[in-house]
């Protein structure tokens, strides 16, 4: 195995460790932790690819701004903090088992189906992705880019005007 | 002068060819990798112990007290005493705590702040990994340690702990902010977000280009420190010693460890984006020389904080970062967009900024947008600003009256 392959199996290990430790564990708060452990996983396995700017972009939004964001919410709720025999399941168990089976079959028949192509033995690298990456958004893809920018502005205007006092 | 810059490359390339000789190239630049690595822990670690000392000695002096003085000469073996006398301390885990993530929590504080010394451009050419994110990189770590804070309050299982990790975290997260944007405008004027980059472009250093910026910059990095006069989730009074209060030992030790770490890292910051970074002014020293000393100026800047202002209230703090301090960046953001329109400094990774009368045409282009900036800020903010002055003069929170001011406004 070469150096790149022992880094990749470690961190898929890490990735579907923590996401089987995510699912099972029984604190929601640890549970948190397991997913910024998948996060970090998912992370390293970008900058493995090359793209180190997609990997940070991974650290900076999904660990440092969501994940802290469910650790928020989850210690200002009071009846899921702490208490280590809480019910794992509620009435709806069955609903959600088929919704998660039917997911899960959808993904794993795309997996099966898309046809993985291979980089060449010695085939160019990425060079610059960032500036190519922010190349795309101000010219090709500007309008999504845009449209989900004032989606996220009127997500927190929104926000605001909900939370705000009076 | 030219083998005293270079001494430490010089050592580093000695080493490997004398590795060289015996091993295989992957093999050595392994254990080059690993090396440098050791390197920059066993400097941060030792950085750590200097300003442990510097700090309490400096801050000692503010308030007419000698400091530390009985341990060594001028107090300096203090830091190996206290080092010792943590270490021999008993590892208590409090019963209530969540043993894995009590015990996590201190190494998973303390591993940000050692990365953040990989990019940072210590000297010419002397940089661990150049990695062309490296602004982004930083923040990315800054904010992979508030998760590290809220582990330790809440697996404590002390209210404390609790109050004092959200209060940090909640802070950290707005004043990221701030740091942020002031980090995209100096990127924009770079047109790179590599950290050497970001040197080489500072035939000037930025603080002269960007004085507003560079301000808010330092009183926005105390307050992501957690550093006086933001101190407050470790406010003693209110709160023990914040999300610490459970720890002891060198488990407490580690946290005291990524605190000053962390202020040495972002004093480095600040000397790279800000101070033209290991680049020299006027006196030719060597280039790493530089870099300390402007790294610890910064450093004494933070110190001479703690040892000057009182303490702020919660909501004071918030409603002056979110109302002043993201607003005036974000402003500064679109300023410089345009000043960077008309008079670029780089263009197609070219600095295009030639001789002393280049330079001084930028400088002062720069310095006078920021200053114009500056007095329409102060212009636009003055009645808000009086109104929070009287509120707080007669006891009431600074928060609401800022805010009812800025709707009617």
């Amino acid at each position: 195995m070469t150096a790149e392959q022992v880094v990749f199996v470690l961190a898929a290990v890490v990735t579907l460790g923590s996401a089987l430790g995510m699912v099972t564990t029984r604190s929601v708060f640890v549970g948190a932790l397991w997913m910024i452990a998948v996060f970090g996983g998912v992370a390293a396995l970008f900058i493995l690819l090359g793209a180190g700017f997609l990997g940070i972009v991974q650290i900076l939004v999904y660990i440092g701004a969501i994940a802290v964001l469910i650790l928020f919410a989850i210690m200002l709720t009071p009846r899921v903090m702490g208490d280590p025999n809480a019910p794992r399941y509620n009435r709806q168990w069955p609903l959600v088992a088929v919704m998660a089976s039917a997911l899960a079959s959808l993904l794993v028949a795309l997996v099966l189906r898309t046809d993985w192509p291979l980089a060449q033995e010695g085939a160019p690298t990425i060079t610059g992705f960032a500036v190519e990456l922010g190349k795309g958004f101000m010219t090709t893809y500007i309008l999504p880019f845009e449209v989900a920018s004032v989606l996220l502005l009127v997500a927190l205007i929104g926000a605001i005007v909900i939370a705000r006092e009076e | 002068m030219e083998a005293l810059d270079r001494i430490f490359i010089r050592i580093g390339e000695a080493f490997s060819t004398f590795l060289a000789q015996y091993l295989p190239a992957p093999v050595v630049t392994v254990i080059g990798m690993f090396l440098s690595a050791i390197i920059i822990s066993t400097f941060a670690a030792l950085t750590f112990m200097l300003l442990t000392w510097l700090e309490r000695k400096f801050v000692g002096r503010m308030q007419d007290r000698i400091g530390p003085n009985r341990v060594g000469p001028f107090g300096l073996l203090q830091p190996i005493a206290d080092a010792i006398k943590m270490f021999t301390k008993e590892l208590i885990t409090p019963a209530g705590a969540h043993k894995v993530v009590y015990n996590l929590a201190p190494i998973l504080v303390v591993a940000p702040s050692l990365m953040i010394f990989a990019v940072i451009p210590f000297g010419r050419d002397m940089v661990a990994a150049d990695l062309d994110v490296g602004v982004l990189y930083l923040i990315a770590l800054s904010s992979a340690t508030e998760v590290a804070i809220l582990m330790a309050g809440w697996a404590s299982r002390n209210k404390f702990s609790l109050l004092g990790a959200m209060r940090a975290v909640a802070q950290m997260l707005s004043y990221e902010v701030p740091l942020v944007l002031i980090l995209l405008t100096l990127v924009l004027m770079a047109g790179s977000m590599r950290l050497t980059d970001l040197v080489a472009v500072q035939g000037v250093p930025f603080a002269f280009l960007q004085p507003v910026a560079f301000v808010i910059f330092i009183v926005a990095a105390a307050a992501e420190l957690n550093r006086t006069p933001f101190d407050i989730p470790e406010a003693e009074s209110e709160l023990v010693a914040g999300y610490h209060t459970e720890y002891g030992g060198m488990k407490f030790g580690l946290f005291m460890m990524a605190e000053f770490i962390a202020a040495f890292g972002m004093a480095a910051l600040v000397t790279t984006v800000f101070l033209g970074g290991w680049r020299p002014w006027l006196i030719p020293l060597p280039s790493w020389l530089w870099f300390l000393i402007k790294t610890y100026l910064v450093l004494f800047v933070f110190i001479w904080f703690r040892g000057t202002f009182p303490r702020l209230r919660i909501d004071q703090l918030q409603a002056f970062c979110w109302k002043f301090l993201v607003p005036v960046t974000l402003l500064n953001v679109i300023v410089t967009g345009v000043v960077v329109t008309f008079v670029p400094l780089v263009r197609n990774g070219e600095v295009v900024v030639r001789g002393i009368g280049g330079w001084a045409t930028v400088t002062v282009v720069y310095f006078a947008v920021n200053v114009v900036f500056a007095l329409v800020v102060a212009w636009l903010y003055r009645r808000p600003t009086l109104q929070a002055v009287q509120q707080i003069q007669v006891g009431q929170p600074a928060g609401r009256g800022l805010s009812r001011e800025v709707q009617t406004a």
